[in-house]
């Protein structure tokens, strides 16, 4: 059984390689400079398809007879904020190529950077000697597909956990179903992170965050890793609002011992206390950022691996370079579901470990 | 990319796998002293490795 388990497998992985083979290359940008160069495509397509997005782009090929590239997607709408709110659908944008006239403004979406900008009514955009774009942002509250993604993993998160209390509530405390799936991790956060950290006494004000948390990140993480999945862990600003949380909770119920510890810790001589009060003020700053680096960092990094992967598989295309990169990615997307999961758990644990540390107990 | 950025790159690696290997050469140890305690070593040694991970990451973005 184990030998056609594996046959089936190199038969597959051969069979995806060269589907690579003779790949037409499309043509991403037809009014820029790069056409040709494959790597220089995958480069582009693997940059664009890491950012964010304003509309959720299911697959995209060209059209033989008019050689314009065909999209088929989702678009989603924009909200712009600039002196008043500007609505519009994101089909409107053209993905770079025409300007969006609302309300007296006219914008255009740069397509390298993913950002809409106000320009005049041929859409210029103006470059200082560094390159960078010296055009107004408006303030963009539009859906785009990282938040199309955080809404859906809430609803999810909501119905299951909903139907989960009421089937408890129901069987007399006896899980059945699902239940009997999401029953030992919330007990393991309870029994093994909160109350270690937290202590006996406090630690339910707070069980409620951190239960949150762990199961966002989790289902965020395992989301992007699905065909249609999107990157919204490996966006700095979505980390970012995490540790902000972790930061406010922190310092808002923390005691009195706590900023004791921080500004004037006890049980040191004098000079000491002067040298480390500053090193604990940044402490307080750092270890949150920490939190959100790594999360950011880990996803981001798994990502980019693995669209470079994938990539190899168009560049050797002959039949042993693709199915060899094409078995190497399936092992590192095995490796990637693991990474998701610890990610998740660290980020609870060390949020439970500053919660634990704000409302330690003073017992010199 | 300069030289003193793809040195450095290299150097943060080294470092990362010098910090997890020495987890990993403690947490071995340990279990082999004491078989039982072998799911308690296991879940502190994962996470003194993303730790040292997390140092590591964010050498290489702010690189």
């Amino acid at each position: 059984m184990k030998n056609i388990k594996l046959a089936f497998f190199v038969l597959f992985s051969l069979v995806f390689g060269l589907y690579t083979y003779g790949a037409p290359l499309a043509d991403i940008s037809k009014n820029e400079n790069t056409k040709g160069d494959i790597k220089t495509e995958i480069k582009e397509y693997i940059s664009h398809h890491l950012k964010d997005s304003h509309s959720y782009s299911l697959t995209s090929w060209v059209d033989e007879d008019t050689g314009k590239k065909v999209y088929l997607e989702l678009p989603l709408p924009v909200i712009l904020y600039d002196d008043g709110f500007h609505f519009f659908m994101s089909s409107k944008l053209k993905h770079g190529k025409t300007v969006v006239e609302s309300s007296g403004n006219f914008y255009r979406l740069n397509y390298d950077k993913s950002k809409i900008f106000k320009t005049n009514k041929e859409g210029e955009f103006r470059y200082d000697e560094n390159n960078k774009i010296l055009n107004f942002a408006p303030i963009d509250f539009s859906i785009t597909k990282n938040i199309t993604s955080i809404i859906l993993v809430a609803f999810i998160m909501f119905f299951l956990f909903s139907g989960l209390a009421k089937s408890f509530s129901k069987n007399k405390g006896i899980s059945k179903g699902v239940g009997r799936f999401f029953e030992p991790i919330i007990l393991y956060i309870r029994d093994e992170i909160a109350i270690p950290n937290i202590g006996e006494k406090k630690y339910k004000n707070y069980m409620s965050f951190l239960l949150t948390i762990f199961f966002f990140i989790w289902f965020l993480n395992m989301l992007g890793l699905t065909p249609l999945g999107v990157n919204a862990t490996g966006n700095i600003a979505v980390t970012f609002s995490l540790a902000l949380l972790t930061f406010l909770i922190t310092n808002f119920t923390a005691n009195k011992s706590y900023w004791g510890h921080i500004f004037w810790m006890p049980g040191v001589p004098v000079l000491i206390k002067i040298v480390l009060a500053p090193i604990e003020l940044l402490g307080v700053f750092i270890k949150p950022f920490s939190l959100l680096i790594r999360l950011y960092a880990n996803i981001q990094a798994g990502h980019i691996v693995l669209y470079s992967l994938i990539g190899l598989m168009f560049i050797f295309q002959n039949w042993i370079g693709s199915s060899l990169s094409f078995v190497l990615a399936f092992f590192i997307s095995i490796i990637e579901i693991l990474v998701a999961l610890l990610q998740a758990y660290i980020f609870t644990m060390l949020s439970a470990l500053y919660f634990g540390f704000a409302v330690a107990e003073e017992d010199h | 990319m300069e030289i003193p950025v793809i040195v450095g790159g290299g150097l943060v690696v080294i470092g990362v796998g010098i910090g997890i290997g020495l987890t990993g050469k403690g947490a071995m140890e340990a279990i082999g002293r004491q078989p039982d305690a072998s799911g308690k070593i296991q879940v502190a040694a994962l996470i003194l490795a993303a730790l040292v991970e997390g140092i590591g990451f964010a050498a290489l973005f702010a690189l």
